[in-house]
């Protein structure tokens, strides 16, 4: 926050997300060139169907995670655990509504709430006990995948419960039904970080804690809560991908989703040392890596390979967000320039 | 951060009796747990793991970290495995070549965070995304090598006595250990990269080559990390691309476990090798017990990290309490 409550917010956030905004329109325009089918739509039983459903629908758990994502980065954090908590939370999904008769409208806000308190947790390692964020998630990460195969004793558990399977594969309006909840997940974050002084606080953490300290701000209390909506937006995740399979898979659900996440965050335009957030940008973030496997995927590329050009991709939106990186491109257009 | 010279060794002592009280437990509780046996096999089996972790040690010294490991441990092991296996190259040179583009992998890595000032971890994350795609571009599936050369490296012990022997890649493991606890004592380059990691600016002016030792230090965990995947590759006889997931998370715990705090300047390479035998006994007693699943190996490092990092607390607030006095 360099100049607070004067420099109208709106003319910077629109400025960083021109990047992802263009990378996402110049992907979707060799789509158009091609691959000519990507955006074929069709209707089918009431329902939309097409290569572009099928981005906002995979893209949701990414999307998700993305929204916690930006609020611990905006603290200046980073949060490595969300690939575990998601396979956490979709084992105790599966195990409820297997081993018990409870219906999926207790049994979700029960497993959002194991999502929430391991997010909570490690809010309070780091606050508490001033950890590295890092040092504190990975504690998670490793151990949280331990715990998830723990519930599920190593095994694949299946199911079929409908409002469950809903969840994840249902219809709602003609699209799927996850982007109700991205869209839901996504308005809920605006209003609670713009509608409220929660984003002042949160900015104001990320830029400088100790200033916010001394103002006054409850930085400890604002990071300990991002980090349980982390968790929170992170059991989410995990709910859909394990409905999406109607199976809780611990080993596999949420493999390296955080590092999408991070991703999404810092290609959307949100610095990785804090401060100033854009929820749009990581949406839009997300959406682009969401719509870069499915290109991949589409021009054939194995997915076991997919990761390649993507960090290349990642990478590289990273280096033109570097100030030094600028200066040393200017410096070399310069020197030709001069010779 | 630096604390006084006897407080230093405090966390090392502390590993070294949580490794002393886990033996101990382990061979009350499983007949047969003490033996020469199982000691060789703490080193053979966390050969790669070892090594890397002491690259890793270098790296998080410096105020690092390398999340790319594992994934470059992978794409050595396939690398080497095609040249070997499907293109008949004598394995000398593909050892000699996978070990370049390991060092030069890491030295790319260490210019984008040098040069660019990328968070380490981002650049590193990209790196271990990278590396597996490549792996995986290489060959899908596992391939096996066959070769005179292999066999004769495998066949080599150096006997301890009974059944128990070091295998040719424990050896190395304990090669790299030597050397790497002796740089970062005895040569510039190591006082260089605790200055580095105890504070860059102060190190600048100091005038220590910051830049040149930041670089050097990911590159030399590339190299580490290469070496890891040929000692792999000795171990399994097969390259996998999907082999080392998660190993990074691994070795990073046996470097915290071993006293190194991941803020940088305080470590020792000594304490990397307790932690890997931390991890080792663990994982062996687990293998002893049968009962408890593999997946308690995760949780139990989780708690033990977690264990670690609050006596490193503990012990550098208690410091910085005395040296306000």
């Amino acid at each position: 926050m360099s100049e607070p409550g004067q420099k109208p917010r709106g003319a910077s956030v629109g400025a960083r997300l021109r990047w992802p905004a263009l990378s996402l329109a110049a992907l979707l325009l060799f789509n158009w060139f091609f691959s000519p089918t990507f955006f074929h739509l069709e209707i089918k039983g009431g329902y939309l169907y097409g290569t572009i459903v099928d981005v906002l629908n995979q893209g949701s758990k990414a999307m998700l995670l993305s929204l916690g994502m930006t609020l611990v980065i905006a603290t200046g954090g980073v949060d490595l655990s969300v690939g575990s908590v998601m396979a956490i939370a979709g084992a105790a999904g599966a195990l409820l509504v297997t081993r018990t008769h409870l219906p999926f409208g207790v049994i979700a806000p029960i497993c959002l709430g194991a999502g929430g308190a391991l997010g909570v947790a490690n809010g309070l390692l780091i606050t508490a006990l001033r950890m590295q964020p890092i040092i504190a998630t990975l504690i998670l990460m490793v151990a949280g995948r331990g715990l998830a195969m723990l519930l599920t004793g190593g095994q694949i558990i299946t199911f079929e419960q409908p409002s469950f399977v809903f969840f994840g594969n249902g219809h709602f309006l003609g699209l799927p039904f996850t982007t109700t909840v991205v869209a839901l997940a996504f308005a809920l974050t605006l209003w609670l970080t713009r509608g409220t002084a929660l984003g002042l606080f949160l900015e104001a953490t990320g830029d400088n804690e100790t200033a916010s300290r001394f103002c006054g701000a409850p930085t400890a209390f604002i990071k300990t809560l991002v980090y349980g909506f982390s968790g929170v937006c992170a059991a989410t995740a995990g709910l859909i991908a394990t409905a999406n399979i109607k199976a809780a898979d611990s080993s596999r659900a949420g493999e390296m989703m955080e590092l999408d996440a991070i991703f999404a965050v810092i290609v959307g335009g949100t610095a990785l040392t804090g401060g100033r957030f854009t929820l749009a940008g990581s949406i839009l973030g997300a959406l682009l890596i969401q719509t870069l496997t499915t290109t991949l995927y589409n021009l054939g590329l194995p997915p076991a390979i997919a990761p390649a050009p993507k960090a290349v991709v990642v990478v590289a939106a990273c280096l033109l967000q570097s100030a030094k990186f600028r200066e040393w491109t200017r410096g070399l257009v310069g020197r030709k320039a001069a010779a | 951060m630096s604390l006084p010279a006897r407080r230093k060794f405090i966390p090392l002592l502390a590993t070294a009796l949580a490794l002393a009280a886990l033996f101990t437990t382990a061979s009350l509780l499983y007949p047969g747990f003490c033996s020469r046996l199982v000691v060789a096999n703490l080193f053979a089996d966390n050969a790669a793991l070892g090594i890397s972790a002491v690259g890793m040690t270098y790296v998080i010294i410096s105020g690092g970290i390398d999340l790319s490991v594992g994934s470059v441990v992978a794409a050595t092991s396939i690398v080497a495995a095609t040249l070997i296996g499907r293109h008949g190259w004598h394995p000398v040179p593909v050892i000699a070549l996978s070990l370049l583009l390991g060092l030069l992998f890491g030295l790319g890595q260490g210019l984008l965070i040098q040069r660019f000032e990328l968070p380490a971890f981002l650049v590193t994350l990209g790196g271990m995304f990278f590396a597996r795609g490549l792996a995986f571009a290489v060959t899908p599936e596992s391939a096996g090598i066959n070769h005179p050369f292999y066999d004769w490296v495998q066949a080599l012990r150096l006997p301890l006595g009974g059944r128990a022997g070091l295998p040719a890649t424990a050896l190395l493991f304990l090669a790299v250990f030597v050397v790497a606890a002796a740089a970062s004592h005895l040569t510039s380059f190591g006082r260089n990269v605790y200055a580095l990691g105890g504070g860059a600016d102060s190190a600048r002016l100091m005038g220590l080559p910051v830049a040149a030792t930041r670089v050097a230090v990911y590159g030399l965990n590339g190299f580490a990390s290469a070496l890891a995947g040929v000692v792999a590759t000795f171990y399994t006889g097969s390259g996998n691309p999907a082999m080392g997931a998660g190993l990074e998370l691994d070795a990073i715990a046996a470097v915290v476990i071993g006293g190194a705090l991941l803020t940088g300047g305080v470590g020792f390479v000594e304490g990397t090798l307790l932690g890997v035998l931390i991890f080792g006994t663990i994982q062996s007693a687990l293998v002893f017990d049968g009962r408890l699943n593999s997946w308690w190996l995760r949780i139990a490092i989780g708690l033990l990290l977690l264990l670690f990092i609050l006596l490193q607390k503990w012990i550098s607030g208690r410091a910085g309490a005395a040296r306000a006095e």
